[in-house]
């Protein structure tokens, strides 16, 4: 009934848990968003290529969380402090651009790590390995997105550079060390700000200037911190789940 | 539009003679006028009943109470978008772009299937939408798979794949609500309480008051009637909704033995009319929800534009 698509999981007890729900929250928190683009989408493409994006990270939630435990008791059970992902993933859809600066910077984050993760042979190597491919088509889609909208109308690069800058404070947690999960981070950050820097460069944009971090939310998603919306979202996304204790669906 | 060439005769006889003959008509062959106004108000419908019909669907993607649901409707609800592509790019075979058609639909000029006026108010919905919409949608589409028109046929036959798949999961989705807890088992039949009638209001008004079946009949588009196919859908869900352990709310429906049919109550046509006519619970919401969406990203599609523009001469792979 509840079993995650593929890759084989690891024998039991070789999961650092911490870090199969920190990567696991990313990706279910990062799907729920972007599934609430459906019917709202700019351009019927961009209806399937949104969704399509939010059914891998789905696929990919529901295999790390069931390393963790039971995926639904996870996703639905918990409360907004025990969730581990990042807050770039929880922040509001926004505009498009908002939409697609989040994705740059997440799918390009998530496309070192697991490409990291899947040449080890640590217990995500499976799962990173099948996902790096998909998560290079999310990469390749929000850089392309990146440069029409940078390089389009006087109007879309205004909105573009504007959700850069807003976003880019959520940027620094991505490089917090997550307990567990082995990663050579300085390597993943740089690789990270060069592939950032070139896109956004030749998307007529200006890389960001500002903190990557603000006052207290370095690592704070991690900890279970989150931002405002964040818990509406789980409000909603929890509210029949809970109503019903006990049900199966 | 076709040309009025002196031997429009000759080519009208080859059109008559390849739909007698149950042959393909391909976008390139003379075809009459009307036939091609009438193939393309019919795909644009269907593909604006596809767009439209996301939107109750996506209603409850948020709210899934599974994650296991919560793909199975995501994927639905894509398909819904592709299907909409494969139509609305049959429907470009004929000569009419999807901008034409999208503006036709957010003014009001083209309809969408009326069912999508209905709202979706309970999880239970979404599995009354696939077990009831989506098989009556197929009962009403498995025979365009072998409509005269090659384009639309063909985009019929993936489309018909899929629907049988999203049939599929409503019925499952009921059947486990129905066997789940009480509360469960209301909220599936209250679902089918509500979405029975408007399914069987689908297939369009009775034959005599059909206004394009005739014609449609005559050219192959169409090949039942509106009456026929309301008959095999009511015959088709009468066993499963036993199986499903729910009721379905006609007092009047039973097993005819001398038809070999089931018998079924009368439909109120007056809310039928209603519906359409722009007083169903959901018309303006939806409507007004697409052409937001549209406006919305009115900008995005200008800066593709503009992008490719520039980049015309440097790169295809990130033209929009």
């Amino acid at each position: 009934m509840k079993q995650a698509p593929t890759p084989v999981p690891p024998a039991a007890g070789a999961v650092p848990t911490a870090a199969a729900l920190a990567l696991g929250d990313d990706a279910l928190v990062l799907s729920h968003r972007l599934a609430e683009w459906a019917g709202n989408a700019p351009v019927l493409e961009e209806e399937v290529a949104l969704t399509n994006i939010a059914l891998d990270l789905l696929g990919q939630a529901r295999f790390l969380l069931s390393l963790a435990g039971d995926e639904d008791e996870l996703a639905y059970l918990r409360e907004e402090r025990a969730f581990r992902n990042v807050q770039l993933v929880e922040q509001p859809n926004g505009d498009f651009a908002h939409t697609i600066a989040r994705q740059l910077f997440f799918s390009t984050y998530q496309e070192l790590l697991f490409g990291q993760l899947a040449a080890g042979d640590g217990p995500f190597a499976p799962l990173a390995g099948k996902a790096v491919k998909e998560v290079a088509y999310h990469r390749d889609h929000a850089e392309h997105w990146t440069l029409r909208l940078g390089d389009g109308t006087e109007e879309s690069h205004r909105r573009t550079q504007t959700a850069l800058d807003a976003l880019w404070r959520y940027t620094g947690e991505l490089f917090e060390p997550v307990e567990g999960l082995e990663v050579d981070v300085t390597a993943l950050r740089d690789g990270w700000l060069t592939l950032i820097t070139k896109t956004v460069r030749q998307a007529t944009l200006e890389l960001p200037t500002g903190p990557q971090a603000g006052a207290w939310t370095a690592g704070a998603g991690r900890q279970g911190l989150h931002t405002e919306p964040f818990g509406r979202m789980l409000a909603e996304m929890q509210h029949l789940h809970r109503s019903h204790p006990g049900a199966s669906w | 539009m076709t040309t009025m060439a002196p031997d429009t005769g000759s080519y009208e006889a080859v059109f008559d003679a390849a739909v007698a003959a149950d042959e393909r008509i391909e976008p390139r062959d003379w075809m009459p006028d009307a036939y091609r106004a009438s193939l393309v108000r019919q795909i644009a419908q269907h593909a604006h009943s596809e767009i439209i019909g996301m939107q109750p669907e996506a209603n409850w993607i948020t709210r899934a109470p599974s994650l296991r649901r919560k793909a199975i409707l995501m994927a639905k609800v894509q398909d819904e978008a592709g299907h909409g592509l494969y139509l609305y790019s049959a429907a470009e075979t004929l000569g009419t772009s999807r901008d034409e058609l999208l503006d036709k639909l957010h003014s009001g000029r083209q309809k969408y299937s009326s069912i999508f006026n209905y709202p979706t108010l309970t999880w239970a919905d979404v599995g009354a939408i696939g077990w009831l919409v989506d098989g009556a949608a197929i009962t009403n589409q498995v025979p365009l798979c072998r409509c005269s028109y090659g384009p639309y046929a063909r985009a019929m036959v993936r489309v018909c794949k899929e629907e049988s798949f999203h049939q599929r999961q409503g019925y499952e989705l009921l059947l486990t609500l129905s066997r789940g807890t009480e509360a469960q088992h209301a909220m599936a039949q209250d679902a089918v309480d509500r979405w029975w009638w408007p399914s069987l209001m689908m297939f369009g008004p009775p034959d005599g008051e059909s206004a394009h079946s005739a014609q449609s009949m005559a050219w192959k588009i169409k090949r039942h009637s509106n009456d026929e196919l309301r008959q095999r859908f009511v015959d088709i869900c009468v066993p499963q909704a036993e199986s499903l352990g729910l009721t379905l709310p006609d007092p009047d429906l039973r097993w005819n033995e001398e038809r070999g049919h089931h018998d079924f109550g009368p439909i109120d046509w007056a809310e039928f009319h209603e519906v359409l006519r722009g007083n169903g619970p959901c018309n303006d919401q939806r409507i007004t929800r697409r052409r937001q969406a549209h406006e919305d990203g009115a900008w995005v599609r200008e800066a593709a534009a503009a992008y490719a523009g520039k980049h015309r001469d440097t790169q295809g792979e990130a033209g929009a």
